[in-house]
Order: structure tokens, then C-alpha cells, then sequence
């Protein structure tokens, strides 16, 4: 395969593809699959919220009970959530370049993502099945 | 060693206050910063969420904050990020087949991309206020 002295990969390495953080394109293919996921669904959230504005406590209750609406506002969320996950990563890798201040702010990025999507989630799930 | 003198005696590239701004430029700042602002804005959609499952009183004093001034100011802010990150994202779709790469294209596109996310949004608002 390679005799080049310059060839440090091996050929394992090469066919894998996975580069030095072991994730390959992984990071970039979700944030394309959240993204294309994202367009009709940031739509649907838009239509729901501009549709709801000014209504009764009533009136939101019944539409994020309604099935349809309520796994639908899962997807968003869930969704959106993994998107601005894999963002605020990028935005963290990109201007941090203290091991430590980076670590932390990674750590930080997945517990805020974690909790602002289980928090949401939980709301509509109480909603949908009538609390 | 970062403080060594061969470390900072090393020439610095040009950074970002040496250009002048140009659109495609500009266009993709403010993808990061709306990006960066929606993830903050998700606080406000997981409390409005969440107040509508806590009862009518909660709901109704998040609603008022909502409907305030200031609360409506910050929701048409949060309804731009959106527009503008979605008008953002599918140009960056686009540039991932490989189309629409050129300067010219490019420049057209970052163009379209400001004057659209404005005119959606104020559509958007007008028909929330319509149909209403």
C-alpha cells in the first residue's frame, strides 16, 4: 500500500475515514439531516404559534393536546434541540481555546441542551395526555 | 510554551478587522449570531411550553410578559433569528450540492437572504395580527 515515509496514516485508518476525533463526518451529516428535518418542521411551529397568538389558555391547552400536534411539537423540539446542540458545539470548538474554559462550555452546551429538550418534551407530553 | 517568545513573536494572519465587510461575509456572521441567539430563545419556547402544562394562572402571567412591549419586541427579534437562520441554512443546502458557488450568485444570494428574512417576518406578524 503505502511505502512512503510521509505516510503516517495506516491503511486501516484511511479506509475508515474517521480522522483523529474518531466521529468522521458524523458531526456535519447530523447537523444536515436536523437541518433539512428543521425547514418543514420550524414551519409547522411557526403556523402553530402565529395561529395561537392571543388565544385563551383553553385554546392552547386543546391544539398542543391534539395528537397530531403534539408529536409533531415533539419533532420539533427533539429535533431543533440536537440541531442547536451540534451548533453551540461548533461556536464553543471554534473561539475557545482553553482545554479547561472549552471542556466546561461542552459540558455546559449538553446539559442546557438536555434539560431545555426534556423540559419542553414533558410539558407537551402533560398536555397531550390531559394534565 | 504559549508565552514562549517563538509563539508570540509568530506573524498574526489577517483576522476579521482588516477586511472590509462584504455580504456573504456579513450573512454569515449573522447565521452564527441568530443561530447562537435561537439556542438562548429556547428558553422562552420551553417556558411558554411549559407554563401552558402548569395551569391557567401561570400561563396567563407568562402570557402578559409575552404580550408586553418588551415581550413582543423580543418575539419578533426571535420570529427574524428564525426566518433568517432557516433562509441561511437552506443557501448553506444549496452550497452543499455545489450549486450557487459563484462570487456573483453568492453575493446575490446573501442579499436575498437579509431582504427576505425581513419581509417574512413582517408577513408573519401581519397575518398573527389578522387572524386574530
Amino acid at each position: 500500500m503505502s511505502g512512503s515515509i510521509n505516510q503516517l496514516r495506516t491503511p486501516l485508518s484511511k479506509v475508515r475515514g474517521l480522522g483523529s476525533a474518531k466521529e468522521g463526518t458524523d458531526h456535519f451529516w447530523r447537523q444536515r439531516l436536523t437541518a433539512i428535518a428543521n425547514v418543514p418542521l420550524i414551519l409547522f411551529f411557526l403556523w402553530t404559534v402565529i395561529s395561537l397568538n392571543g388565544a385563551s389558555h383553553a385554546d392552547v391547552v386543546a391544539r398542543l393536546s391534539s395528537p397530531i400536534v403534539a408529536i409533531v411539537m415533539l419533532m420539533v423540539i427533539i429535533v431543533g434541540i440536537v440541531h442547536m446542540k451540534l451548533g453551540m458545539q461548533t461556536i464553543i470548538e471554534d473561539y475557545v481555546h482553553s482545554n479547561r474554559t472549552k471542556i466546561v462550555l461542552l459540558i455546559l452546551n449538553i446539559f442546557f441542551a438536555f434539560t431545555m429538550g426534556l423540559g419542553a418534551c414533558f410539558a407537551i407530553l402533560k398536555l397531550a395526555f390531559g394534565g | 510554551m504559549a508565552n514562549s517568545n517563538a509563539s508570540s513573536n509568530r506573524p498574526l494572519s489577517p483576522h476579521l478587522s482588516i477586511y472590509k465587510p462584504i455580504p456573504t461575509m456579513v450573512m454569515s456572521i449573522v447565521h452564527r449570531i441568530t443561530g447562537a441567539a435561537l439556542y438562548f430563545g429556547t428558553i422562552l419556547l420551553a417556558w411558554w411550553l411549559i407554563s401552558a402544562a402548569s395551569g391557567e394562572a401561570y400561563f396567563e402571567w407568562v402570557n402578559s410578559f409575552f404580550g408586553s412591549f418588551i415581550g413582543r419586541l423580543i418575539l419578533f427579534g426571535y420570529t427574524w433569528a428564525l426566518v433568517h437562520h432557516m433562509l441561511g441554512g437552506i443557501r448553506h443546502l444549496v452550497w452543499d450540492t455545489g450549486r450557487a458557488l459563484e462570487k456573483a450568485t453568492a453575493t446575490k444570494i446573501a442579499y436575498a437572504t437579509i431582504s427576505a428574512s425581513i419581509v417574512i417576518t413582517v408577513i408573519l406578524w401581519v397575518i398573527g395580527y389578522t387572524v386574530n
